[in-house]
């Protein structure tokens, strides 16, 4: 079983690899969209990523709203 | 015709495969230019099947395969047409594109989708007539129709319940929720995934493989294995046209239309 911080810790190393973003300069509270300089065409690239690697199911509806990784790792970590 | 340039896709005929391109900005969306084109396509395969033993159905652009109907325009019509004419028009586009994706089915020839990315209504619609999909493991699928007061109407519902038929598929069509390529490996919609960027090679290579059996005991196999249900094609274009002359549609359509979002159809 994964820790929520070790999930956040997760999300947040895979994001900067898959958006070529430097790890440090993304932080938990961040807007992901902001930070990552996404938009909704490569949050649904990021979503299959992260539901790959976590091996779960993340129904888009659930993600509505959520904009910071904590919130994401929450929901995420909710279907570990 | 061997080849064909089209506005929005392309086909060529190449070592007994007919590869069909879809490159339509931004992402495929089904237009009536579209429509007009596939009715070439379908038409030509009529003549190419004497050469041909696979087609490949896949997008030359890279953001996916097809984000489905062009909802702009279904939104002029309805401005165009009127509520009360609006359903009569509808049911003459359906009538066209649905004889365009029965052809597909029924083809003689074996069909493979490979597909990446945004494969959302009428583009998992057009995959689904297909025998196989192959897809690259970032694609996405979704059936996001009922978020605008509408069923998919391009054949998907018939064709999703042949292929898997259970509460999965309800889910899916009643939560409007896009899923993985894994996903629909698991339940039975996508028979191979591969890696990114890898789906039109990997259809390539299924389609080497065919070439090496007799072509008409294919015919015969996916003819006794794969049958068109005419009868729910039928009624799923009454259900969409008595859905569509409805204010909640419209109102449905308009907030698509006048979004500023770049990608309004994702969720």
């Amino acid at each position: 079983m994964e820790t929520a911080e070790k999930t956040l810790d997760e999300i947040l190393t895979l994001a900067a690899a898959h958006f070529k973003v430097p790890r440090e300069k993304l932080s938990p509270d961040e807007d992901f969209f902001k930070a990552l300089g996404i938009d909704s065409l490569q949050t649904l690239d990021l979503l299959t990523k992260l539901e790959n690697h976590f091996r779960v199911e993340l129904p888009d509806y659930e993600l509505q709203g959520v904009t910071d990784f904590r919130t994401l790792a929450a929901k995420i970590q909710a279907r570990l | 015709m061997n080849s064909f340039e089209g506005q929005t896709l392309s086909w060529q005929l190449k070592n007994g495969v007919v590869e069909l391109a879809l490159h339509r900005e931004p992402l495929n969306e089904i237009s009536s230019l579209t429509l007009g084109e596939l009715e070439k396509f379908v038409s030509a395969l009529n003549s190419l099947s004497g050469e041909a033993h696979a087609v490949i159905i896949y997008s030359a652009l890279p953001a996916g395969f097809c984000a489905g109907a062009d909802l702009r325009e279904l939104y002029q019509w309805i401005q165009q047409y009127g509520q009360a004419e609006v359903a009569g028009h509808t049911r003459e586009y359906l009538e066209r594109i649905h004889a365009v994706m029965n052809a597909l089915d029924a083809s003689p020839l074996t069909t493979i989708a490979a597909v990446h990315g945004v494969t959302f209504g009428g583009g998992f619609e057009l995959a689904l007539t297909c025998d196989l999909i192959i897809a690259d493991k970032l694609a996405r699928f979704c059936f996001p129709e009922l978020r605008l007061g509408l069923i998919p109407g391009y054949g998907g519902i018939p064709r999703l319940k042949r292929d898997i038929g259970n509460a999965v598929m309800r889910d899916l069509l009643l939560t409007g929720r896009s899923f993985n390529a894994t996903k629909a490996q698991q339940i039975g919609l996508v028979s191979q995934v591969v890696s990114e960027g890898e789906a039109l090679q990997a259809a390539r290579a299924t389609a080497g493989q065919m070439a090496k059996f007799d072509r008409q005991t294919a015919a015969v196999a996916k003819r006794f294995i794969k049958q068109i249900p005419h009868e729910e094609l039928r009624r799923e274009i009454d259900i969409f046209c008595d859905l569509i002359a409805r204010p909640a549609v419209q109102a449905g359509l308009k907030k698509f239309v006048e979004s500023t979002d770049a990608q309004p159809y994702l969720p």
